[in-house]
């Protein structure tokens, strides 16, 4: 079963996005061949309080069922978030989004710290995000810069329990993160491959085979990109890693 | 793997002929050890998608010896004979572009001259100098001359200085497209970096410059946007250095629902229209003299 760990719904504040409703999602996964979607609200991510949109999440993916799986956001320096945590849990979600750049919280951050650990207690994975466009197209109040390494590591670090899943990082901030942990702290962290180059610089083969495929998710960054991408990126891998395959989310979840 | 390694029997990006209008290869003195890995890389992959044609330049020595956007005359010569050499093995799989720098006027001049003595289809500038410079006049009247049509690296917006090359925007590049009607630009990589929403209405109005949709950026809307500004008519299929990019974006396209006709247009029927008639896919478009002889054939 393939599952697309990086979609979201809703719009974004510095462009216009073609039909980030769920409805579409659902066909988008119907023509890819992917069976569900892990969902993130996207307008969230620059609130400062991000209940209402959690809650928009829940109700705009409850027809869907168990196509579309919830991610909501939890913020760690807002009141209330251990409840958030715990309701975002007993209403099944696949895992939860955090966005420090965009919250201002630097690389050793506490309360993202402290988010990790309860996520890990929680038994849901942490999935954060390096960047949602390319940095020479950002919007001028777009400021919040991306995820770092030392970010990454840090939370990697942070407490045992924890599973942490980077969305739409590329190969050097991978391969720096995952060579400056522990292999029991590398364990703990997947990327998906919705921003790894593939030929002909083939960073997508050059990780398979450095760092193997069960670090590795399917995931697109839809609607903030095409969909096609990941299955073209997997479809174009040399031979000696074509058959290979990615981690599954939903093993990442039950780790 | 060679250059004119075999496809695969169905290819990734579907059936019937595939030009890939912004490509690039390396050669040993670029400095970097693993050059002909990622030429191979790019043949492999081109032929798994299905590319027919890959019209490639070499950019100088990609900044091992002088900068990969401000390349220095010798760089650009070798560049470009490494490029035809390539070329010239590819049994027609491969077409080059002249790379010059506008600043090395006279320089820019001989090897415009030696690319179209040699075979080359079209000329690449890449960021040497504003796209709206007087020194760029005699380059666009040096491509009409010779029928070539002109690659110019682009950045979609240019809000200020970058770093590395002297940028232009879609503005930058319609001002020149306006003082030479007759010369054909393509307008590079619109996933390539930047704001390609501003692209689309500073060059919307200028039949003479047409929108390869190459680039590392996927952003969805792209490309409903960019036909919506300019039509199938003047969008143009390219890689650039993601292939994958280039795989998605023929996949989007069929996804956005454009039919065989307009499929056709940015596969391949626009570039064989702007480079030199026949010479890009002389099997899918003959030149007269071909055609006159297969007819009394």
């Amino acid at each position: 079963m393939t599952i697309d760990v990086n979609t979201f719904i809703g719009p974004y504040p510095f462009r216009h996005l073609p039909h980030p409703e769920p409805g579409v999602l659902v066909q988008v996964l119907a023509r890819e061949g992917v069976e569900r979607a892990w969902v993130g609200h996207l307008p969230s991510a620059f609130y400062r309080d991000p209940t209402p949109g959690n809650e928009a999440l829940a109700d705009a993916l409850a027809p869907h069922g168990a196509r579309l799986v919830a991610v909501p956001t939890i913020r760690p320096d807002w009141p209330g978030w251990e409840g958030a945590l715990r309701a975002a849990a007993d209403a099944g979600a696949a895992a939860v989004r955090a966005y420090p750049p965009q919250w201002g919280m630097g690389p050793h951050d506490g309360s993202m710290r402290r988010l990790t650990s309860a996520v890990g207690e929680a038994g849901l994975p942490l999935l954060l995000t390096v960047r949602f466009e390319d940095g020479r197209q950002r919007h001028p109040h777009d400021v919040a810069g991306e995820l770092s390494g030392a970010a990454v590591r840090d939370l990697a670090r942070s407490d045992a329990r924890a599973r942490i899943i980077v969305t739409a990082a590329g190969r050097a901030l991978i391969e720096e993160v995952h060579w400056g942990l522990t292999p029991e702290e590398r364990a703990r962290v997947w990327w998906d491959i919705s921003w790894i180059w593939g030929p002909p610089e083939e960073h997508l083969a050059h990780l398979l085979r450095a760092i193997g495929p069960e670090r590795f998710l399917y995931g697109s960054g839809w609607p903030l990109r095409l969909s096609q991408t990941p299955r073209a990126n997997l479809e174009l891998l040399p031979d000696d890693v074509r058959a290979l395959r990615l981690a599954s989310a939903d093993a990442v979840r039950a780790a | 793997m060679t250059p004119t390694a075999d496809r695969p029997p169905a290819p990734l990006g579907g059936p019937g002929p595939l030009v890939d209008v912004h490509a690039h290869f390396y050669h040993a003195g670029c400095g970097r050890s693993d050059w002909k890995q990622v030429n191979e890389s790019r043949l492999r992959a081109g032929a798994l998608i299905g590319i027919t044609v890959h019209v490639a330049s070499m950019l100088g020595s990609f900044g091992h010896r002088s900068p990969t956007y401000f390349p220095s005359p010798s760089d650009i010569a070798e560049g470009n004979d490494e490029m035809r050499r390539l070329e010239a093995g590819s049994s027609g799989l491969v077409r080059s572009y002249v790379t010059v720098n506008p600043n090395d006027a006279a320089r820019a001049q001989e090897e415009i001259a030696r690319g179209v003595e040699g075979g080359a289809v079209g000329i690449k500038l890449a960021a040497s100098r504003r796209a709206d410079d007087p020194l760029l006049d005699p380059i666009a009247a040096a491509a009409v001359t010779h029928g070539l049509p002109i690659l110019h690296h682009i950045w979609q917006h240019r809000t200020r200085e970058w770093p590395g090359q002297e940028i232009s925007d879609g503005a930058d590049l319609g001002r020149l497209a306006a003082r030479h009607p007759r010369a054909m630009f393509i307008l590079a990589h619109i996933g390539g970096g930047g704001d390609w929403a501003h692209t689309f209405p500073a060059v919307a109005d200028m039949p003479n410059v047409y929108l390869d949709i190459s680039g590392s950026g996927v952003d969805r809307g792209m490309l409903d946007a960019a036909l919506q500004a300019v039509g199938s008519t003047r969008l143009l299929w390219g890689s650039d250095i993601t292939m994958e990019t280039g795989l998605a974006k023929l996949r989007a396209l069929e996804a956005i629902g454009l039919n065989a006709e307009e499929m056709a247009d940015i596969r391949y029927r626009n570039a064989v229209r702007i480079f030199r008639a026949g010479r890009l896919l002389p099997s899918v478009e003959p030149t007269p003299a071909r055609r006159a002889r297969a007819e009394r054939a």
